[in-house]
């Protein structure tokens, strides 16, 4: 068996309630194991838990009860601290909060130099690292002349830069346009199967959802669903209880099944879905 | 219907004279009618947010000329003025923006500079919260205790409440689940409705822009590449696809059917049009293409 790289273990957490106020449990009970070299996506609505579970992973916040385990790391021991976040990278929806530097290859540079790699060391994964997220040519840019998608990269290779087994992303292209988010789910694709890297991804677009191996969609701090992309977005109607949208492929057959015809659900790419139409239709 | 906005042919030169110096507009002329609803589409650098910031005057374009109601907005430093209240602009991520102590004073901001009386203030703060579907006793709370969905609508309310002639958002639903981006969707068209203003929304998701949007916009570096109704801009979709945008999976789905012989229309772009094509042609070829 494959070992997990990742390991949540009946996992509660709730935020330090305010004066006066009620406090609410963010994570109920939430056990997710993820192996070496997978690619999970997480969906869930706003408020469903899945970026606070996202945060467990390089113990920015630490469990009310139960545990997680990063490479066999337990996040609640203070000393493993740096040596779980050099192996748990973590990227955010907004790169302007990820980003410290005034010019772009000393803000990838920033992690490797304060984990002590050697200088020429360096210099290779950030031109390296750049190269990955077609930056290359903005190494000598300042940063707030970027744009959001082009930010966003950076921060990417900032924490490339960290040569990290594990890359968390929490929404990493919630600021992109199509043509940033496309480029970026490529680089994350690419890193996964040429590098081995498990990825995490937490997101809401459905078609970046399904290019991962595995979805889990979190609804009020539990897991509601888990499955391929096949399995888990042929459940339409609970996929739009946990307040998501199913693909419009899927959505499409779902609505013509509604109507009576007896169609396939798990047609989810539109190569398949134009196969399942055209016999449907030529019949 | 009267024309609200008017840009003649402006354009934008960021940094001029550096070794960065890089046109974001180029040469634009576009206009907005009363009561209209256009979505501006173009990818990350196309330009969008530049080109939006001189419809209130917050960038003055290197050349060109924007008008709004007629007037041309640098004339004189009171019409500037009047163009920020008439112009209400909603940047990306307008929470971050919010910083009264109650969501009232923040939604009241507005208005109250630009001189109303109390009772004048009061209606709007309470219209506008009610607009976005806030609860009156969230008014006497912090903004900063709100969720993030409502922190978003409360920022909206601050802009409805200055009751603009032309409400201009520059990616309204960034980072929200698919119900908030349709709950967005919907304070949005009913300040519309209510007001009668116009409103111009810059979104790179061609579906949003596609279901609500009466004409679409379409930048590509720093020029319109084309506009029209959203059948119009999408029975185009090489040219969408070739600036960088992402069509529609039903509007792709189409395309492929289509090649594969089957006689549907190429100007679908949402699920319900998707269906009634299909069972259009299930039934016979009968009944209207949408």
């Amino acid at each position: 068996m494959e070992k997990a790289i990742v390991s949540a273990e009946n996992v509660t957490y709730t935020y330090p309630a305010e004066e006066g106020k009620q406090n609410h449990a963010a994570l109920h009970d939430v056990t997710i194991s993820v192996k070496q070299g997978e690619f999970v996506a997480v969906l869930g609505h706003n408020g469903s838990g899945k970026s606070t579970f996202a945060k467990h992973l390089n113990a920015i916040l630490l469990p009310s009860g139960g545990a997680v385990y990063i490479d066999g790391m337990d996040t609640r021991e203070e000393g493993l601290l740096l040596a779980i976040r050099e192996k748990c990278g973590m990227v955010f929806q907004n790169p302007d909060n990820q980003i410290v530097a005034t010019v772009v290859e000393e803000d990838v540079a920033f992690a490797p130099e304060n984990m002590g790699v050697a200088p020429e060391e360096i210099r290779r994964r950030v031109d390296a690292c750049l190269e990955t997220v077609g930056m290359g040519e903005y190494k000598r840019h300042a940063p707030h002349l970027l744009s959001g998608g082009q930010k966003q990269r950076i921060a990417i290779a900032g924490v490339l830069a960290m040569e990290p087994s594990i890359l968390v992303m929490d929404e990493p292209t919630a600021m992109l346009d199509p043509a940033g988010r496309r480029e970026v789910m490529q680089t994350v694709a690419r890193l996964n199967r040429e590098k081995g890297i498990t990825v995490i991804l937490i997101t809401h677009h459905m078609d970046e959802a399904a290019m991962a191996g595995r979805i889990i969609v979190m609804h009020e701090g539990e897991v509601a669903l888990e499955g391929t992309p096949r399995e888990v977005f042929a459940r339409v109607e609970e996929i739009r209880r946990l307040s998501l949208l199913p693909p419009q492929t899927v959505d499409l057959l779902w609505h013509l099944r509604a109507q009576g015809f007896d169609l396939p659900l798990e047609a989810l790419s539109v190569e398949e879905c134009a196969d399942v139409l055209e016999a449907f239709l030529k019949k | 219907m009267s024309e609200i906005l008017t840009v003649q042919n402006i354009s934008h030169i960021y940094s001029a004279g550096t070794p960065f110096e890089r046109a974001a507009v180029k040469n634009i002329s576009l206009s907005v009618q009363e009561g209209e609803f256009v979505g501006l589409i173009g990818h990350t650098g196309s330009g969008k947010s530049t080109l939006v910031q001189h419809f209130n005057g917050l960038l003055k374009p290197t050349s060109g000329t924007v008008l709004v109601d007629g007037q041309d907005i640098h004339a004189s430093k009171e019409a500037t003025r009047r163009a920020r209240f008439q112009v209400g602009l909603v940047f990306q991520y307008p929470e971050y923006q919010l910083f009264e102590e109650t969501v009232y004073k923040d939604i009241a901001f507005g208005p109250r500079n630009m001189g109303l009386d109390e009772g004048e203030i009061d209606r709007r703060v309470r219209t506008a919260a009610q607009q976005v579907g806030l609860p009156e006793d969230a008014l006497e709370v912090s903004p900063f205790d709100l969720s993030g969905g409502q922190k978003r609508r409360a920022a909206l309310a601050g802009v409805f409440a200055m009751e603009p002639r032309l409400l201009v958002l520059d990616e309204p639903m960034a980072g929200l689940d698919p119900v908030g981006r349709e709950e967005i969707l919907q304070c949005i068209e009913r300040f519309r409705r209510v007001s009668g203003a116009a409103v111009l929304f810059v979104t790179h998701s061609m579906e949003d822009a596609a279901r609500v949007s009466d004409r679409l916009i379409v930048l590509n570096q720093g020029e319109i590449l084309m506009q029209g109704s959203p059948a119009e801009v999408f029975s185009n979709s090489q040219a969408l696809t070739a600036a960088g945008l992402d069509i529609p999976t039903v509007t792709r789905l189409f395309i492929e059917l289509r090649r594969r012989g089957l006689p549907l229309s190429p100007a679908v772009y949402t699920v319900p049009q998707a269906l009634a094509e299909i069972l259009r042609l299930k039934n016979g070829g009968e009944g209207e293409v949408c």
